[in-house]
């Protein structure tokens, strides 16, 4: 068990929760996390949002039974997390922009403070539907950071500029990115992070199966990030 | 200290807990976890014959006390697993059932032939599937379609079988005497219910498949209920399974008459629930003075 350093509402619909937890996560990774005995049964998957050694964060949003628990917690409560889990995002070198709509912003603040502080040019678009949050934290975790809210974040992207693109939110705004990636020839350098319900979180069970160029590949164990080709360029 | 150690048709399991066909892959993901090798066994993911990619689209939903899935028998076939996982299986020190499912008596037989010339523990037959030659009609529905296919295997089948029986069963205690008239070794039972979940937004079913199998501690009283009746009405022993999540679940399952019990949705709750379980049930004996768990099967 973990126990919850602090837990707040960020806006209508994010929460951002802190819990002490040694662990050496990589951007991209996520944790189960499970805040009550055997009801629900499942735990919920939610990508790590910040981490260093000690502690580690997680941005969410309530959409059902698990994440409206999450949001009744307080500092000190306790929670099991079991991870980290899945690959994260590929160190890259160069430039690299990271396209986050939604809640799926989540990776790109510790992708980014990792990845700047390797040296790396590290633009940030980041969509939103309702009030933006973490501008700041954002920022610094950026050299060049563009918020839009309301319309499409991959429109403001130009793939041409960057050695690679990470992507993570709606499926369809992904997509849209991997055809602009694609048209501008620059389909091999995009990698998306899939989402899908999940039961074990470790690669048993396949229910979080995705369909790649590759095979039916598991969002858990063999992603959640896969190269956008493998997944759009079916 | 208690006797955990049960037999099972001949078979020696160390303690009578088992990982259920489905939740635990072939044990490699939970092997990074916890150690599988304290387990009594462990039933592999269901193969058949050729690879299956499964279903398309959702295959998980969480109900109140369960889960629903659709995977639809994703696995790499019989062959592959022979060549990549069965040596690794053996070596781990715990019974090891190999679950094969089949859409025609023809695929059962041929997975059958394959598996034969390999070493394993039990063979668990899934008769839950539906028959593709018969118009799509599930072989564990129909006493007689589950009679002939257990018939047609146990002819060809060199290692023990235990059948999984389908709780969807029209008559699940004439069909696991069926089974045992046919020469199973044991019964496994219960796999999932039949059931449903509507999408009220898209007024449609949330699964492709309209249908899904329910599992988790919603079904337990039925599968316990299920598991009584038929391990009263044969003489062949019985793995139950449906909803256990604790020791108390499991000695219930005991004393109505399982000698192994199967935890599947539990490891999505705990993944080294398992061996939460045979820790709760070794206290409980001992507590209780028992000196052997198989004192207390089928004692209710």
């Amino acid at each position: 068990m973990s126990k919850i350093l602090s837990n707040h509402r960020m806006n209508e619909d994010f929460y951002l929760m802190r819990a002490e937890h040694q662990n050496d996560a990589r951007p991209g990774q996520f944790y189960m996390l499970r805040a009550w005995g055997r009801e629900p049964v499942l735990s919920r998957p939610i990508s790590v949002f910040d981490a260093d050694g000690d502690t580690v964060s997680f941005l969410y949003k309530v959409v059902g039974r698990g994440s409206a628990i999450f949001a009744s917690l307080s500092a000190d409560d306790e929670i099991t997390l079991q991870g980290p889990l899945g690959n994260g995002f590929p160190n890259v070198t160069g430039k690299v922009a990271m396209v986050g709509g939604g809640v799926g912003i989540a990776p790109f603040y510790l992708a980014g403070k990792r990845l700047k502080a390797s040296g790396v040019q590290v633009s940030i678009y980041l969509g939103f539907s309702g009030e933006p949050v973490l501008v700041s934290e954002y920022e610094r975790a950026a050299g060049e950071l563009v918020v839009k809210v309301g319309g499409f974040i991959t429109d403001s992207v130009e793939p041409s500029d960057y050695d690679s693109i990470f992507a993570c939110g709606p499926e369809v705004m992904m997509r849209s990115l991997y055809k602009k990636c694609k048209e501008r020839g620059a389909a091999d350098n995009l990698f998306v992070s899939m989402e899908n319900r999940m039961a074990c979180g470790v690669g048993a069970c396949l229910v979080c199966s995705c369909k790649t160029a590759d095979g039916n590949k598991k969002v858990c164990k063999d992603g959640p990030v896969f190269k956008g080709e493998a997944v759009f360029g079916l | 200290m208690s006797s955990l150690s049960v037999e099972f048709a001949g078979v020696t399991f160390k303690n009578p807990l088992v990982l259920a066909s489905g939740t635990c892959g072939f044990g490699r993901e939970y092997a990074e976890i916890f150690d599988i090798k304290r387990l009594g066994g462990l039933a592999s993911k269901g193969l058949t014959l050729n690879a299956r990619a499964g279903n398309e689209g959702l295959r998980i939903w969480e109900t109140n006390s369960g889960i629903m899935n659709s995977v639809g028998l994703e696995n790499p076939g019989v062959r592959a697993f022979i060549e990549r996982d069965l040596d690794w299986v053996n070596g781990l020190g715990v019974v090891n059932i190999v679950n094969l499912g089949g859409h025609s008596i023809e695929d059962y037989i041929e997975g059958v032939r394959l598996l034969n010339s390999v070493k394993l523990d039990i063979l668990e037959l899934n008769i839950s599937c539906p028959n593709v030659k018969a118009g799509g009609m599930n072989f564990g529905v129909k006493t007689e379609l589950a009679r002939e296919v257990v018939r047609k295997i146990r002819a060809t089948c060199k290692h023990k079988l235990s059948v999984k029986l389908s709780p969807n069963a029209e008559d699940i205690v004439a069909l696991a005497r069926a089974c045992e008239e046919e020469g199973a070794d044991g019964i496994s039972l219960v796999n999932t219910f039949l059931a449903m979940a509507i999408d009220l937004e898209g007024r449609k079913p949330v699964f492709g498949n309209t249908y899904a199998g329910l599992s988790g501690p919603a079904i337990k009283p039925i599968a316990l209920r299920m598991v009584h009746q038929v391990a009263h009405s044969v003489k062949i022993p019985v793995m139950g399974m449906g909803g256990v999540v604790s020791w108390r679940d499991a000695i219930e399952f005991i004393m109505a008459g399982a000698s192994i019990v199967q935890i599947g949705t539990g490891n999505f709750i705990k993944p080294d629930i398992s061996l939460d379980i045979i820790d709760g049930i070794e206290a409980y004996l001992d507590a209780e003075g028992i000196g052997s768990v198989s004192e207390i099967r089928g004692i209710v």
